[in-house]
């Protein structure tokens, strides 16, 4: 990848960072947003990589850590904001909240509160591309845990044997919310599954973002050529919990400061350094998407709460 | 514009399902049609019959994957068709009730009306001779209680077409659910390729002025026996077809009540948490001053379904239990 795309690709991880980050600023404050959060803290590459692979118009369909899905497909982070805050200019008009919106505008169609139920509405959506010609890809992203759900390997089996296009990608974090992958399955290489579905599986190191994009623009145009769905596994970690609250006690001493030293920001930053870009330029990226961020949330917060006499509506055509 | 004018035909019920089905896929390019044995096979109860040979490849064949099925359908709903699915068994939809409610009864409402699923789920339910207790459950109230849906009841041929395309035309995720025992009753003369109906609207299918009796789906047509063997003792009962749950035409079902001053609702179902509890419910809060006695209803006790025959009718009401309870609620 040139310099330029991976300047850029470092501004938009560090704009989720930021995003996450005021996020849970504002949660603890206690008075904006409430109830759970599910940050991306860490992940940021696997998005931001999977999105520059892809086409304008393909439909994402996320999991309730999809915030920065939802900004890699786009969508203005004070809009999220406001959702989040069950402001009027919400995407969803505070409807969804942190764990369930969706901003179709961006395509992006949504997270999903449900462990891998997005699988199967994104194997629909490639069945649609497929009968109205459009050319499209479909993305179902769900995490390690997902791989577990029934709905997962029915999707899976579907899309293969119709031969849709659809790429799964599989965030292993290595913990299916709050217990170790590892201890919840017979054999770890996830990736492996996909043979028996009959379609391409490979694993990936996340952290590398030039590898998530060669992997999905790889499957992608292997997808749009009529060669049917792929799974890639995207060996990758978060930071905080898996809530924001999580006591994270489930993890061994000493791995967070592991993971911080391979966490893709800082390898990104590492890698750019290499190759002749100042730390000043490196940190001036950072500032700029941490202004950005503070600002859409104070416009965010400005806003109107949702209208509480319209809770009613939306309900039926 | 020209006025859609309608043509009579005879059929059955189950061919009724499958002329509404013809004329969807003919006249929605974003139709498709799929569910377990429906292209090949035309379905088990022969529903589907020919379709996969009028519209090709949009009609077609599933896993045995109920989930993938219906999240597929919330999918391609969301993204420009117009998916009609066929859960071959109501009981089989259980295994896919994430999808159903989790999924496409929420999205209307929790986009803000930016997205929608108009998808149509096409099923079929009965206690049935041996039919076993994971074939023969009536669970429309199951899903009349979760905001989102829509439920419609077909009691007759002419429904079976209308309302399965009513259901179709709707913008939002429709449960269609058929009575199996219905299928291959006698041919009637129905009017087929008229307007698309509203999803909406009970029809009145005897008039009377003693008492109301409310039922949907097959029950409908055993209350009518029990109202024709009433007149000739000489009490006059009024019979509603519901038609749909949801939504419930309480305009029309209030009105008939305030006129009759009694309630008897009438179902397949088990009674606790059954439909007719709603309508008890509702029509108690609303007519409380009006009702000569208290609103009644009738349907399977709290029990499992059990196969054989014998059983299934020492359970399910019976034309001369109803008309025992209606002399019960007049006399």
């Amino acid at each position: 990848m040139n310099l330029v795309d991976l300047k850029s690709h470092l501004a938009a991880m560090c704009r989720i960072r930021a995003f996450e980050e005021k996020l849970t600023e504002i949660r603890k404050r206690g008075t904006d947003i409430f109830g759970s959060i599910h940050l991306y803290v860490g992940q940021e590459s696997v998005a931001v990589g999977a999105l520059a692979a892809l086409k304008p118009d393909d439909p994402v369909f996320a999991t309730y850590r999809g915030h920065g899905w939802a900004l890699a497909c786009g969508v203005p982070p004070e809009l999220i904001f406001a959702e989040i805050m069950g402001r009027e200019t919400g995407v969803c008009k505070g409807r969804g909240g942190s764990a369930m919106f969706s901003a179709v505008q961006w395509r992006f169609y949504g997270e999903n509160s449900i462990v891998g139920a997005g699988a199967p509405m994104a194997v629909g959506a490639a069945m649609s591309a497929s009968f109205r010609g459009t050319g499209q890809v479909a993305v179902a992203a769900f995490g390690d845990g997902a791989m577990n759900q029934g709905a997962v390997h029915e999707a899976m089996n579907f899309a293969a044997c119709k031969r849709y296009g659809v790429i799964f990608i599989c965030e292993n974090n290595n913990y299916s919310e709050m217990t170790p992958i590892a201890e919840m399955v017979g054999d770890e290489n996830l990736y492996k599954r996909a043979a028996a579905y009959g379609m391409p599986g490979e694993r990936i190191d996340g952290n590398d973002i030039s590898q998530v994009k060669a992997a999905v623009l790889h499957f992608s145009e292997a997808a749009r050529a009529g060669k049917g769905p792929a799974l890639i596994e995207v060996m990758t970690q978060r930071l905080v919990g898996h809530y924001w609250g999580d006591m994270q006690s489930y993890r061994p001493k000493g791995e967070l400061r592991q993971l911080a030293e391979v966490e893709p920001i800082a390898r990104l930053r590492r890698e750019l350094h290499e190759q002749g870009v100042s730390t000043e330029e490196l940190d001036s990226i950072q500032a700029s998407a941490a202004l950005e961020i503070a600002e859409a949330a104070e416009r965010a917060h400005q806003a109107p709460l949702a209208e509480a006499s319209d809770a009613r509506s939306h309900m039926y055509a | 514009m020209p006025e859609i004018s309608s043509n009579l035909k005879k059929m059955n019920y189950a061919a009724a399902a499958n002329a509404a089905l013809a004329r969807a896929l003919t006249e929605r390019a974003e139709c498709v049609l799929y569910g377990e044995d429906v292209a090949k096979p035309g379905g088990v109860f022969g529903v589907t019959r020919n379709l996969q040979t009028m519209f090709g490849e949009r009609v077609f064949d599933t896993p045995i994957s109920e989930t993938a099925m219906l999240g597929a359908a919330v999918g391609a709903a969301m993204t420009g068709l117009r998916p009609i699915v066929e859960i071959m068994f109501i009981d089989f939809s259980l295994v896919a009730m994430d999808q159903i409610v989790n999924q496409a009864a929420n999205v209307r409402y929790v986009s803000a009306g930016t997205l929608s699923a108009p998808l149509t789920i096409r099923t079929q339910q009965g206690v049935l001779p041996g039919s076993c207790a994971q074939h023969a459950q009536n669970l429309e109230a199951l899903y009349a209680h979760i905001p989102g849906l829509r439920v419609g009841m077909p009691a007759t041929v002419q429904d079976a077409y209308s309302m399965l395309l009513a259901g179709i035309a709707c913008d939002d995720p429709t449960l269609l659910i058929e009575h199996r025992g219905l299928y291959f009753g006698a041919e009637e003369e129905i009017a087929i390729d008229g307007p698309i109906e509203a999803v909406s609207g009970a029809r009145v299918r005897r008039e009377g002025d003693d008492i109301t009796l409310l039922s949907w789906s097959a029950m409908v047509h055993t209350a009518l026996r029990a109202a024709e063997a009433l007149a000739e003792e000489g009490i006059s009962v009024e019979v509603l077809d519901a038609r749909w749950i949801q939504p419930f035409d309480w305009e029309t079902l209030f009105a008939s009540v305030a006129k009759t001053g009694r309630l008897l609702i009438l179902h397949e179902a088990n009674l606790t948490g059954g439909f007719g509890a709603e309508v008890s419910a509702k029509t108690n809060e609303v007519l409380f001053g009006k009702l000569a006695t208290p609103v009644m209803r009738m349907g399977l006790p709290d029990v499992r379904v059990p196969a054989a025959k014998h059983l299934q009718e020492a359970l399910l009401p019976q034309q001369e239990d109803i008309v025992a309870r209606v002399k019960s609620m007049v006399g």
